[in-house]
């Protein structure tokens, strides 16, 4: 009995004691760009006496309202905050300010046993799919755009996500933004009521459940789909073209976004206009209080956003996301010193 | 057929079937042992106790993080909740106030059956809410709350059955009512109450839900005042995403927090020994 | 041994000391915060849902909606989908574990009986994400590739079992709910069967009776309470499960007919969604499920454990 309580006394001394006098910061939100946030924090720390930014991806809903409630120094998101939610974090004592970091894809990824290659989906067809009118994978309004490619007769089932997610913003914007019907049956949010399909937590969880599920599609961050080797097809643009997801055709997409970016950097880039441009792509974005309480971290996450937005960058390609374009980081920059 | 041999037919298949149910339970137990041998076993390796976690996409990598993590937020919480549990067992076993003592009595079972997730939910408001932040703390208390009326039923029990003859035994040499419980009647039950004490902490010790909005998550090692890995909580992510390498080390630790659980449990009962006749015709 | 101690010694009155009046002090405080924490339960979980209560009102029970964007939220989904996933873990492990309480108690020699005993309690201890892993890897493929084919070839013109195998869902969480339910219902009704004074066994078996059949007909009835007890028992945790459900149940908000179809519990859309429920009413709602599932147990629990309070106390005859 001695030794027990021994042993839990000296667990508690251990789970007290400063593991290192490294600056701790924590953030969470978007899964979207965590595999290259963790990657990002994970060296700035190597390279910055070892200031430890625990950022845990468990979606743009619970980044949002961390940053809201203060319970994290910093959040992340992939659809920005609306007018309500800001007007919400500023009566709470909290201005947030928006960062944009990279931009990224969501695609839709699929588990067809059989099917190989890169199947083109039309806007009609996506949205077909997601709202249950079209429920198996040989209909027509497949077919037609993959002449060539034998589907089968059986029942796709639709994977979505179950948390508050900016990758489901940027999804459902799209959707609304290419069929009326989707627009007025369901629209666009982080969370919105699906017609149909299994639901899975954060991007993660969606590809888990695309990759176990024979006949699925879900929409991911184009990084989960091409590190896991799983197939995901090419969506019709606004000039009519089908495109795969990639850096390349983001940053078209984000092209024109880029030259009237807002003060505020809130802007949708889906559906854009250019001929190569990835109708669903989208900036993802840091949401930072403007007025941090501690001297310390607001010095670090200052330091960190600057990295993020210079050396930080030349990370991107690696991993699939696309690297701002260069007036908006100027912009940033401006944007850094008004956080105190 | 005659009505005896129908009934002798009756008697043997339904007395099979009965065997043949528990053969199914049983077996059930060594397939989940089995799968968790040899799946989790080949990942385990002397990274996965030491290294922390690594970036979705890269292998490698370990859960020393999840491991301590667990170890810190289980002892502050067994810390909390053993005493607590304890003495309000003794209270239930030895101070007899009839209503009152019944009231909380029925209180502890009730507290006893309230689902993990909604233990969160109080951490959540009492704990994280205030400090502002999700923390290895929150996590504790949730699972203290829950760590409580198991250590209070177990006291109350164990020390029930200690003979009364003990009880009166010392009043009659003249020690007070608090000696005799302390140094008589608890050394007499400490065997069942130690039982109890392990076997909470060993239940608590796999709960994820309540951890999952208090405790969080942390990709270094966490604290108790700030976000924290824990072996259940990444048991659950791991699981779930799609990573094989991930998936692999769901595995691994599923491998390891079992072998914690059943351990405590077979040596807690070892312990206890409690050998029961069946009187049967 | 089970003597009422305590009755006993409240009748022998040691002699008043300050030493006993801070001991019974210290330990009544510690009763009173064993309280406390239930009530302060049960407060935070009402006035963490007032905001939805008042907005929603009654019909929140019965509307399917779940909507977080024009906050509109219904449990309907939910409470089904607990239901439903409880029911078939019960009809599932109803039969295998009062079979196998019976085997243990009427059939197994007492060694054998205590051991095997030991090891089915083992699965009682087995963490829920536990099975929540064993299930996703190795009962959904398996149910999505075998069994439920089997069944829909089978039983495919009712509508419990129409819908693409999907391998996830309702049957699949029901399944793993009944694995997690086994152990406490076998454990609890042994001991409500060996309960069952031996002479009751002597005269049927006297009477001619086979083994069977003085089981079935005289000793399970008598144990019936002691029984059903541990079904409720057995109940209310399965409707409390979170971790196992949400990995196998598809996570979606919606009624579904058939048990092969995707679903979603309260417990598991709580985990799911409380973390970054933003805004007054959505979080509120999400309390006012936890506020349900935590009636429906309280109440089943106190159900349970009348019932086994009753068997105990009915002719218990163990050396």
């Amino acid at each position: 009995m001695r030794t027990v309580s021994w042993a839990l006394t000296g667990l508690l001394v251990v789970g007290t004691a400063p593991f290192a006098a490294a600056q701790k910061i924590n953030a969470c939100g978007a899964s979207f760009p965590a595999p290259i946030y963790q990657k990002w924090f994970l060296e700035y720390g190597k390279a910055h006496q070892g200031v430890q930014i625990n950022y845990e991806a468990n979606g743009s809903g619970g980044g949002k309202k961390g940053v809201t409630d203060g319970t994290v120094d910093f959040g992340a998101s992939d659809m920005p905050m609306t007018d309500k939610e800001l007007a919400d974090a500023a009566a709470k004592g909290r201005k947030l300010l928006h960062f944009p970091t990279v931009m990224g894809a969501v695609v839709p990824s699929y588990n067809i046993p059989g099917v190989t290659q890169d199947l083109k989906f039309s806007p009609e067809a996506l949205a077909g799919i997601y709202l249950g009118t079209i429920k198996k994978w040989n209909d027509p309004v497949i077919a037609k755009d993959n002449a060539g490619v034998k589907l089968p007769a059986e029942d796709i089932v639709v994977v979505h996500r179950t948390d508050g997610s900016g990758t489901t913003f940027v999804w459902t914007d799209y959707l609304s933004k290419v069929s009326p019907e989707w627009k007025s049956k369901v629209g666009a949010n982080s969370a919105v009521s699906w017609p149909v399909g299994l639901g899975g937590p954060q991007n993660a969880g969606v590809m888990g459940l695309v990759k176990q599920q024979p006949n699925s599609i879900g929409y991911v961050e184009l990084l989960y789909a091409s590190q896991n080797k799983v197939p995901y097809g090419m969506v019709k643009n606004s000039a009519g073209k089908f495109i795969k997801g990639s850096v390349d055709s983001v940053t078209e997409a984000a092209a024109g976004a880029a030259k009237d970016m807002p003060k505020d950097f809130r802007v949708s880039i889906t559906n854009a206009p250019g001929a190569n441009s990835y109708p669903i792509s989208s900036f993802t974005w840091l949401l930072v209080p403007e007025k941090i309480s501690d001297p310390a971290k607001a010095k670090e996450i200052k330091a960190m956003i600057r990295w993020v937005l210079t050396d930080g960058q030349k990370e991107c390609p690696a991993l699939d996301y696309a690297p701002l374009p260069k007036n908006v980081v100027s912009m940033e920059m401006k944007q850094i010193d008004a956080v105190q | 057929m005659s009505l005896s041999l129908w009934r002798k037919i009756v008697n043997a298949v339904m007395l099979t079937l009965t065997g043949v149910c528990t053969v199914f339970t049983i077996s059930v137990l060594f397939i989940i042992l089995g799968l968790l041998l040899y799946k989790g076993g080949s990942s385990l390796n002397w990274d996965f106790f030491t290294k922390l976690p690594v970036p979705p996409g890269e292998t490698g990598g370990g859960l020393a993080n999840a491991i301590v993590g667990s170890a810190q937020i289980v002892g502050l919480a067994a810390l909390i909740g053993i005493p607590i549990g304890f003495l309000a067992g003794v209270y239930l076993s030895e101070y007899e106030d009839k209503q009152f003592a019944s009231f909380v009595r029925y209180v502890a079972d009730l507290l006893n059956g309230v689902p993990s997730i909604i233990v969160g939910i109080l951490a959540w408001t009492l704990v994280v809410l205030p400090m502002k932040t999700m923390s290895g703390l929150a996590g504790s208390i949730a699972l203290a709350v829950m760590l409580i009326p198991i250590v209070t039923r177990q006291t109350e029990q164990f020390l029930r059955e200690v003979p009364l003859a003990l009880r009166e035994g010392a009043l009659a040499l003249g020690a007070s009512k608090w000696r005799t419980i302390a140094t008589v009647v608890v050394p007499a039950g400490s065997k069942g109450i130690l039982t109890g004490m392990i076997l909470g902490v060993a239940r608590i010790a796999g709960e994820s839900a309540p951890l999952l909005f208090t405790a969080l998550n942390n990709q270094y090692w966490g604290g108790l005042r700030e976000p924290t890995a824990s072996l259940p909580v990444m048991i659950y992510k791991l699981a779930i995403s799609p990573y094989d390498d991930w998936n692999r080390q769901a595995w691994a630790a599923g491998l390891v927090l079992i072998a914690l659980v059943l351990v405590a449990n077979i040596s807690a009962r070892l312990v206890l020994a409690k050998g029961v006749s069946v009187p049967r015709g | 041994m089970a003597t009422p101690a305590a009755v006993q010694t409240a009748k022998v009155k040691a002699p008043a000391q300050t030493g006993d009046i801070v001991a019974r002090f210290v330990v009544l405080f510690f009763a009173v915060v064993l309280l406390a924490l239930a009530v302060l339960l049960v407060i935070e979980l009402f006035i963490g849902s007032a905001a939805a209560r008042h907005s929603l009102g009654w019909g929140f029970l019965t509307s399917s909606k779940w909507n977080p964007v024009s906050e509109e939220f219904g449990a309907l989904p939910f409470i089904y989908g607990t239901v439903i996933t409880s029911s078939v873990a019960l009809l599932l492990s109803i039969p295998f574990g009062v079979g196998a309480a019976i085997f243990l108690s009427e059939l197994a020699p007492a060694g054998v009986s205590n051991a095997l005993t030991f090891v089915i309690e083992l699965l009682a201890a087995i963490p829920s994400v536990i099975y929540g892993l064993l299930a996703i890897f190795t009962l959904v493929p398996l149910m999505r590739t075998t069994i439920e084919p089997a069944l829909k070839a089978a039983f495919g013109f009712l509508p419990f079992f129409q819908g693409p195998a999907l391998g996830v869902g309702y049957l699949t969480a029901g399944l793993v709910l009944a694995i997690m339910t086994i152990p406490f219902i076998i454990s609890v009704s042994r001991e409500s069967l060996l309960a069952v004074p031996r002479d009751q066994r002597e005269a049927a078996l006297a009477l001619g009776a086979t083994k069977w059949e003085t089981t079935w007909q005289i000793v399970v009835p008598y144990a019936k309470l002691g029984i059903l007890g541990s079904i409720f028992l057995g109940l209310a945790r399965a409707l409390g499960e979170t971790m196992a459900v949400t990995m196998v149940i598809g996570n979606d908000p919606r009624v579904h007919a058939s048990l092969l179809a995707s679903g979603y519990s309260i417990a598991a859309v709580i985990a799911n969604e409380f973390a970054e429920a933003n805004g007054t009413i959505h979080p509120a709602a999400l309390i006012e499920l936890g506020l349900v599932l935590f009636g429906v147990t309280v109440v089943i629990n106190a159900f349970a454990r009348l019932m086994i309070i009753a068997t105990t106390k009915k002719g218990s005859k163990r050396p």
